[in-house]
């Protein structure tokens, strides 16, 4: 082996600043930005632009530092699962001591600066989440019950109501509904991907429901959440932020995603085999129209108020 | 003094050290303009209700 290819291996594992950035998941960091952004401005009590900017800045930056955090613990099992072998930390780009006090320090600082920039009840609710999701789902509760799904996407759920907060200075009915509405939604979202990516938790040794359970459970389990929601959608609907456009929304969307529940629970697994899970994978793609679709209707209420519109009147 | 190439280390490492000078300017601009609404907007004048009150 000459010097020139010893060379080359150590460029290919160095750590460029994307590789630092990936440890910030910027996928789940953008469902964060947009969940707390429509968490603010739905607020009735305005906020100054660049206050709200920083706010929000800050808040995706504590989401992401989480991520760092979850990437730290969950090394080992990233470096088992196809879909998170290419992580940084799983090829061998970032050591898990960089993620930790990456981690840690982006935790602090945007703990602090969201603090200083809005208030301490924003910041506390944010401190929480960061909290919730490394320490009560990402250290306890993931390898230990199937339920892990269900209580993590709390900490996923939290956005829109430290966005409101930002606002308010507080906790109110809409923002809890907010947060119940990403909550109930996580379980369905994320049981309709185990459905096709089989195997891959089960390698890990993380107690997936399907794993646990079996997948006829959690075909049960996808439409009992899915009912859920809907109501917690369309109670969200009857608050001050909700209205006529929202509820219009909710009601075809929440049908169209218990129709797909319902279609998912009546197949077994020879059916989903025999066409590629058809159903399961156009559940989990109309998730995901399904929450930004929500979200973005409760922002076009808001942004009809100024003209006399939007809202129940 | 001569004029050295740059280190090899410091070639490698260039996309990571740009990163994190454009990330500490812009938090230093964050926080400077971050400075400037909040202290602008202790001049704002005070609503009419509060006066009327007053």
């Amino acid at each position: 082996m000459s010097d020139a290819s010893i060379q080359s291996t150590t460029d290919s594992r160095e750590a460029g600043f994307g590789d630092y950035f990936a440890l910030l998941k910027p996928r789940v960091m953008s469902l964060v930005v947009f969940t707390a952004l429509v968490g603010l401005l739905v607020a009735p009590v305005g906020v100054n632009p660049v206050v709200g900017l920083a706010s929000i800045l800050f808040i995706a930056v504590g989401g992401g530092a989480s991520g760092a955090l979850n990437m730290w613990w969950d090394a080992d099992i990233d470096r088992k699962m196809r879909r998170t072998q290419s992580r940084p930390i799983p090829s061998g780009k970032v050591t898990e001591g960089e993620a930790f006090a990456i981690g840690m320090a982006l935790s602090a600082m945007a703990v602090v600066m969201l603090g200083l920039a809005a208030n301490l009840m924003a910041a506390a609710l944010l401190a929480f989440t960061i909290f919730f999701y490394v320490v009560i789902y990402t250290m306890w509760l993931k390898r230990w019950t199937p339920q892990n799904i269900v209580i993590g996407g709390a900490a996923g759920a939290f956005p829109p109501m430290i966005g409101w907060a930002v606002a308010t200075g507080g906790i109110s009915i809409e923002s809890v509904l907010m947060f119940a509405l990403t909550f109930a939604w996580t379980p369905p979202h994320f049981w309709a991907l185990a459905l096709f990516t089989k195997g891959d938790y089960a390698n890990a040794g993380v107690p997936m429901l399907t794993v646990t359970h079996g997948r006829k459970a959690t075909r049960a389990h996808i439409l009992g959440y899915s009912l859920v929601l809907a109501v917690v959608a369309i109670a969200l609907g009857l608050t001050s932020i909700g209205g006529p456009v929202y509820m219009a929304v909710a009601l075809i969307l929440n049908g169209m995603f218990i129709k797909g529940a319902w279609d998912v629970f009546r197949r077994d697994d020879a059916a989903s085999d025999a066409d590629a899970h058809k159903a399961e994978r156009g559940l989990f793609k109309l998730s995901l129209a399904y929450l930004f679709l929500h979200y973005g209707a409760l922002l076009i209420e808001a942004s009809l108020k100024p003209f006399g519109l939007g809202g129940w009147g | 003094m001569a004029i050295k190439v740059d280190h090899e280390l410091h070639k490698r490492r260039l996309s990571r050290n740009i990163g994190v000078g454009v990330a500490l300017i812009l938090f230093v601009g964050l926080v400077y303009g971050l400075t400037v609404a909040k202290v602008s907007d202790l001049y704002k004048p005070a609503p009419a209700t509060s006066e009327v009150s007053e």
